[in-house]
């Protein structure tokens, strides 16, 4: 992962460039690597599609994950015994639209249009599409992730199914 | 099709098997519909879920658009959503609150007693013509226990309660949580597809058979976050005790010693230790209402409540409604709320929201490997016809006590089903 500059002087190339690097890890299921990308109090969430601009605490979530959810998450995807993941799906992410909606000190808030395909076997394509809201924040000349909410814009989700991969 | 051919339940021989076409043949499915989801109670909504007068959700109930409202005086409606005038859906929102709602075809609007209240160019219909006439209509029979809404499309259906039977004293139990015997469906739906038939999903909802292979990978989360787990007894293969029950016409239901934790009121260390007082208030809270006895009822068990046809009241690792509607013979459609005490403090509920997605859910640690199960199900019964047998006789040879992990509580349902499904009925 490259390293950047001060936040203040983080371009939306420098955004785009660690989103695209992240989605490269995901579709690759290098978790492990997914992982260290998130800071020590990261939250991972997928609002229920009826409430996306929900709170967690309150309303009730499709993913509601803190750090160690998330650990336990990637840790559960790992095993074979996830069955949901066996075979793995693959995916594949696109994202465009990438903007620094706030700034404020290290930390910088960004959005993103997704489309994820999702594909598994006897199955057809599944497309995932959404936005964003990432919480970013600048730790060691390094980017990191300290917020990532993926917001689904389908009204259900439907034939999408369930969200066993990281979206 | 064979209705002779659909189970086999031969209990001297202690043989109960049921054919796989039952899961996969559309002329079973249509049947159903007819025989199964026409006659039996269905649950369309909870109270809480429209407050004050105006208050409406609209869904899709076996396949009718339903407004699920409060009219003006007060009292639960459900009015099948449609004008009629020319069938349109007349109110398209989700939710919300309104005096009236209209149609947008030619704009007749009914208020929120379904009355027809206003019919533009009124004075072109023939004298006959009477706006009374035309009211929303509701299905023959909308009833509700505990704040549980049900509707029924058949005028001759027995009373609810009655249908019930012994599931009450378990909606009775799930209800205990609440200090005024008020619970509430919080916001947030969780609204999915299986790819799978929807008996697949009646079953699984309370086979705990299943949870020791599906569900490894949940319980080593819980066992690495610090999640007491006993080694299984003799007869057992879960770390805690519990039975299957059937509850009459079809319902049935786990009845478990609690291992997993509970929001109401077992704390288990995924709550983290700042909720511990909490939850140790709440299970005060409880004692003191309820003593001791029923307060660990209500604490130290949990239960996965089946009424039949389509309906879970999961009060396990948080409480779930969750019902579901065939969609094709291989597919179904899931709604899935979260159901907490109405006066539960925003840490209590905090932590029931947190710990229902470490089990349950689309995105949960659990419910998607039951998704996958269902759906890998459907993927094999390709072979119904060389295959054509599911067994389901476990604990039919025991004198003891039917286990969570045993049939007997499964075999209910499919006996019911069989009868129903044998019952004819008028077109």
């Amino acid at each position: 992962m490259t390293t950047v500059g001060a936040a203040s002087s983080i371009t939306r190339a420098d955004v785009e460039e660690f989103l695209y690097e992240e989605a490269a890890l995901l579709d690759a299921w290098r978790l492990d690597d997914w992982l260290a990308l998130m800071t020590e109090d990261a939250v991972y969430r997928v609002p229920s599609n009826d409430s996306p601009d929900a709170d967690p605490q309150n309303t009730l979530f499709i993913v509601a994950d803190d750090i160690n959810r998330i650990r336990a998450r990637v840790a559960r995807l790992k095993k074979k015994d996830a069955h949901a993941e066996d075979p793995r799906s693959r995916t594949r992410r696109l994202l465009t639209n990438v903007r620094i909606v706030g700034r404020n000190g290290a930390a910088l808030e960004v959005e993103a249009n997704f489309s994820v395909t999702r594909f598994r076997r006897n199955d057809g394509i599944r497309t995932y599409i959404g936005h964003y809201r990432y919480g970013l924040r600048v730790e060691g000349a390094r980017l990191k992730i300290a917020k990532r909410v993926a917001v689904i814009d389908s009204m259900e989700l439907g034939g999408l199914g369930s969200i066993s991969f990281i979206l | 099709m064979n209705a002779s051919n659909w189970v086999i339940n031969e209990p001297e021989a202690m043989r109960f098997q049921v054919n796989r076409s039952t899961l996969i043949d559309p002329q079973v499915l249509e049947l159903e519909r007819r025989r199964i989801f026409d006659v039996c109670w269905i649950y369309v909504g909870h109270e809480s879920e429209v407050r004050a007068p105006g208050d409406f959700r609209t869904r899709i109930v076996c396949d009718r658009p339903v407004i699920f409202c409060r009219d003006s005086k007060s009292r639960v409606r459900v009015f099948l959503n449609t004008c009629r005038h020319r069938g349109s859906i007349v109110c398209r929102e989700t939710g919300g609150n309104a005096k009236s709602h209209t149609c947008f075809y030619h704009g007749w609007t009914y208020n929120c007693d379904g009355e027809l209240d206003a019919v533009p160019g009124e004075d072109a219909y023939p004298p006959r013509f009477r706006k009374s006439d035309f009211a929303l209509k509701e299905p023959p029979r909308v009833a509700s226990y505990r704040g549980f809404v049900f509707l029924n499309f058949d005028a001759d259906a027995v009373p609810l309660e009655d249908y019930l039977a012994g599931a009450k004293e378990y909606i009775d139990i799930i209800v205990d949580q609440s200090p005024t015997g008020q619970m509430e469906v919080i916001q947030g739906l969780q609204d999915y597809d299986i790819r799978a038939n929807w008996k697949l999903l009646a079953e699984n909802s309370f086979d705990d058979y299943h949870l020791i292979s599906v569900h490894a990978s949940w319980l080593s989360y819980l066992r690495n976050s610090g999640v007491e787990m006993k080694r299984p007894e003799k007869g057992h293969l879960l770390p805690g005790h519990g039975v299957g029950k059937p509850l009459g016409n079809g319902h049935g239901c786990t009845d478990n010693v609690n291992f997993r934790g509970r929001p109401v009121a077992r704390w288990i260390p995924i709550y983290g230790e700042e909720a511990r007082p909490e939850i140790e208030r709440i299970r005060a809270e409880l004692v003191t209402r309820l003593g001791e006895h029923r307060a660990s009822r209500v604490a130290d068990t949990n239960r996965n409540l089946y009424i039949f046809p389509n309906l879970f009241l999961n009060d396990g690792s948080s409480v779930t409604i969750r019902t579901f509607y065939p969609l094709a013979p291989d597919r179904m459609r899931v709604l899935a709320w979260a159901l907490g005490p109405a006066e539960e403090s925003p840490t209590a509920r905090a932590v029931r929201l947190d710990s229902f997605l470490t089990f349950y859910g689309p995105g949960g640690f659990a419910t998607p490997d039951d998704i996958e199960v269902l759906e890998t199900i459907q993927a094999g019964l390709g072979t119904y016809r060389e295959v054509p047998w599911m067994e389901v006789t476990r604990g039919m040879a025991k004198e003891s006590e039917q286990l969570n992990t045993d049939e007997w509580h499964l075999r209910e349902l499919w006996i019911q089903w069989d009868k129903l499904m044998r019952t004819e009925r008028a077109a």
